[in-house]
């Protein structure tokens, strides 16, 4: 079903397809697949879903290309490690650095695949037991992270966090019912989407920070001896247990209903600094921060297909758009469609597989052909890159409201940014500050205000117990090391005062 | 949720470059027609519209785009609807929040900003509960809410004040219970509260039978009952209350095509016309039956009168469960 002339045609054409759109700063991989819905339609089931998966697995990795050359991510997912690739590339290790991306994304997404062939079923059933209550400490946790990955000052990343949850409550509150914030906007009801707000404080910021400069001097080199592949082996092999990690958490991410490949990217890429060796290598152009979060982040797409193939439950944003088209093309998602449909299944395992192998090939020529990155004079690209950003904010909801938050925000971020505060707590207050308040109120109403509930399902308390040792750890940290010191030399004294009478 | 930015991602760039106004129309269609879609891509709403728009498209021989404007509990669409000209051009599918949202002061819109144009589907409440659950019966819930202290039991499909929230409140009304005896859970939709509901912390979910189904194939929810007049051919083993316990109490939500206030008879009556003949078409009716999802035709002029009727009823519901503002 997959291997004739039609089907890879399609997944050759999608891939340059997502690659174009992953590429463009503003345009994300959900967007592309969204372009694609009305195209799936005249095609059969197989191709229509090879599209999709191409589609969105090229993208996830094009959005590393701009993010690598300009320092804006192309889509949300790349924005986790855009501040390292982009200072690999001003050292002129641009090519390498996106070859070892290519590389691990190519990993990262095979290995989705493998867990979604193999273990689908046993996963979805345990992203399935999380209720509210493991909902609220697991929105804890990616906040809390987002404080302790930030670089630099941890009360900057702090108030920054609070102005993504400030926005996070504007619209109308699910809870109560009650408008917040609206101010007699219908569009406001629905509270910010994190699309133009995030091509706001990346993009538009970006091209502020340019014309504030007016100079060429963020300029990347290009090296001769910067090649795309020839170093991949020797990142592997150094950090394959990083690529391992990044893997399996973003396929765990991306199957969690709600958190897609960019939260999958946040928390992969802060576990990588905690673990590793060369932690203060971080935030200066470091390859391993890379790695995790790139494999992560397309482990994520293939992760998300778990719920929703077995249950029907979209695992992010791109999911929820294939889950429509599977029903359009009669293969209803639900634990039946492994009986039913058991060909189609395997047919789509199989397009997944060849989708992210064909990424090798498109990538490299991607990454060959990027230059046009560099050649192009920036005066050129930046207004070309502001009205791809009016158009991409505009296109998420058809809505002009959009724009005037994109520009509105763009701004805000510009000022903040000046100042030092990082941008990544803010995003991911928004994305995580509803379900946070949510996932509380609603685990309040169910246990009628009984604050102990979070901690009476196992899973709950675990992920409860985790965020609040996360939360002391510092504090235990400086403890530890405050009693250590006076206790450390008593020992030693009390050596010395044992070895005086031998030696005397 | 984005399927949305498809067609009309499209429309917009070729907007950009042909900033020119379309000449005035003689044959109604002539152009691409928006159906703007108040809820997110993947849910229940947006694959009717999408079928019926397909369905559309043959009978007219124009392009109908389907637009999801989403969020706020359906009002950002079903405001997006009543702003765009009367022409024609712009449709909505207008779902049962219209006769709910006006009552709990979320809106000023009702269903007389609308050109009602056909009514295509009404889906009927039902009672899923957790398959390992305390309920084996609508009996057994009704005497067990009764006799444990209320607010005991949880319930969520909708969010405060919406389609499930108040047909549930009803249904305990009917019952001769308070209408908050079992707490209401505010959650984003049905398939999220029916993911709650298999973890195990929510106890019932009110919403439509079809809306339960994939939990109920996967062996974690049973649909105890239907509040409908009769059983439905697609769930043929869920009885009716009636048949349950004895109630006549039956609710559920609706879908219908609507335009803005003050379109031409005339292209009302094409649409009606064209509606009606894709709403008898294979193509939806066999999609509808697939999904389990119910069919159920109004003309222009009796789905106007249905709306004021139900806008009555549902403004009583709202005032009794104290949403009233």
């Amino acid at each position: 079903m997959v291997f004739n002339a039609q089907t890879m045609l399609v997944i050759v054409a999608a891939s340059v397809f997502g690659l174009f759109v992953g590429a463009i700063p503003g345009l994300t991989a959900t967007m592309a697949v969204a372009l694609l819905v009305p195209i799936t339609f005249y095609m059969d089931a197989t191709p229509a879903i090879a599209a999709i998966v191409a589609t969105s697995a090229m993208a996830i990795f094009a959005g590393d290309i701009p993010g690598t050359y300009l320092n804006i991510p192309g889509t949300p997912a790349s924005a986790a490690y855009v501040g390292e690739s982009y200072r690999l590339a001003q050292k002129g290790r641009a090519r390498e650095t996106l070859g070892t991306n290519l590389v691990c994304s190519v990993i990262g997404g095979l290995f989705g695949t493998l867990v979604l062939v193999f273990v689908s079923p046993s996963l979805a059933e345990m992203a399935l037991n999380f209720s509210s209550f493991e909902y609220f400490w697991l929105a804890l946790l990616g906040l809390s992270s987002s404080i302790f990955i930030a670089i630099g000052s941890r009360v900057k990343a702090f108030l920054s966090l609070t102005v993504g949850l400030l926005l996070s409550t504007v619209g109308l509150d699910m809870m109560s019912g009650a408008p917040r914030f609206t101010f007699g906007v219908p569009d406001l009801m629905a509270g910010v989407n994190f699309i133009p707000v995030m091509i706001g404080m990346f993009a538009l910021n970006e091209i502020m920070m340019f014309y504030g400069s007016r100079t060429e001097a963020r300029h990347v080199p290009v090296m001769t001896k910067d090649s795309v592949f020839s170093m991949a082996p020797k990142h592997i092999r150094t950090y394959w247990r990083n690529i391992l990690r990044g893997s399996s958490l973003g396929t765990l991410i991306g199957a969690l209903p709600g958190a897609g490949a960019d939260i999958a990217a946040w928390i992969a890429y802060a576990m990588g600094k905690s673990r590793s060796k060369e932690k203060e290598k971080y935030g200066t152009g470091h390859i391993e921060g890379i790695v995790d979060a790139s494999s992560a982040n397309n482990s994520g797409i293939s992760g998300a297909w778990v719920p929703a193939l077995v249950f029907g439950i979209p695992g992010d944003t791109i999911t929820a758009i294939v889950i429509g088209v599977l029903y359009m093309k009669g293969m209803n998602p639900g634990p039946t469609i492994f009986m039913n449909g058991g060909g189609q299944v395997y047919a789509l395992f199989t397009v997944f597989f060849v989708a992210n192998l064909i990424m090798l090939p498109i990538g490299y020529l991607a990454i060959r052909a990027s230059k046009v990155f560099i050649l192009t004079p920036r005066k050129m690209l930046m207004p070309l890159i502001l009205s791809f950003c009016i158009v991409g904010a505009f296109a998420i909801n058809n809505s002009i409201t959009d724009i005037w938050i994109m520009l509105i925000i763009g701004m805000v971020a510009f000022v903040l940014a000046r100042n030092d505060f990082p941008m990544a707590p803010a995003i991911l207050g928004l994305v995580l500050g509803s379900t946070l308040e949510n996932s509380f109120m609603s685990s309040m109403l169910k246990s009628n205000g009984d604050m102990l509930a979070f901690f009476e399902r196992p899973i709950s308390a675990a992920l409860g117990a985790l965020v609040i040792l996360i939360w002391v750890l510092p504090s235990l940290i400086r403890l530890f090391r405050h009693w250590r010191r006076p206790s450390q030399s008593s020992p030693e004294n009390d050596r010395k005062n044992y070895r005086k009478p031998r030696s005397s | 949720m984005k399927t949305s930015i498809t067609r009309t991602h499209l429309a917009g760039l070729l907007g950009l470059s042909l900033l020119l106004p379309l000449p005035a129309m003689a044959d109604y269609p002539e152009k691409p027609i928006t159906l703007i879609v108040p809820w997110a891509a993947g849910g229940g709403t947006d694959a009717t519209a999408r079928t019926i728009a397909a369905a559309l498209e043959e009978e007219l021989g124009q392009t109908v785009n389907v637009v999801n404007r989403t969020g706020g509990s359906g009002v950002v669409g079903h405001t997006a609807m009543t702003m765009a000209k009367p022409d024609g051009y712009t449709l909505g599918l207008i779902t049962g929040e219209i006769n709910m949202m006006h009552w709990q002061g979320l809106t000023q819109l009702t269903y007389k900003d609308y050109t009602p144009i056909a009514q295509i589907n009404y889906d009927y409440a039902g009672i899923q509960v957790a398959a390992d659950g305390p309920f084996d019966s609508v009996q057994s819930l009704v005497d067990q809410v009764k006799s444990e202290p209320a607010r005991t039991y949880t319930a969520s499909g909708t969010g405060q004040g919406g389609v499930w929230h108040l047909a549930f409140a009803g249904f305990l009304l009917d019952q001769g219970l308070e209408a908050d005896r079992v707490s209401w859970i505010p959650s984003q939709g049905a398939a999220p509260a029916m993911t709650e509901m298999a973890a195990g912390s929510i106890d019932i979910v009110p919403s439509s039978v079809p809306e339960g189904r994939s939990m109920v194939d996967a062996g974690k929810a049973k649909s105890l009952a239907i509040m409908a007049p009769e059983r439905l051919d697609s769930f043929p083993d869920v009885p009716t209350l009636k048949e349950a316990i004895g109630s006549d109490y039956t609710i559920g939500e609706w879908r219908g095509i609507a335009g803005p206030k003050g379109m031409d008879p005339a292209v009302v009556d094409t649409l009606e016309k064209a509606v009606e003949a894709a709403y008898n078409s294979d193509t939806y009716q066999s999609f509808m039956s697939k999904q389990g999802f119910g069919t159920e035709w109004r003309g222009a002029d009796d789905f106007g009168k249905f709306m004021a009727e139900q806008d009555e009823r549902f403004g009583k519901i709202v005032e009794q469960v104290g949403l009233a503002k």
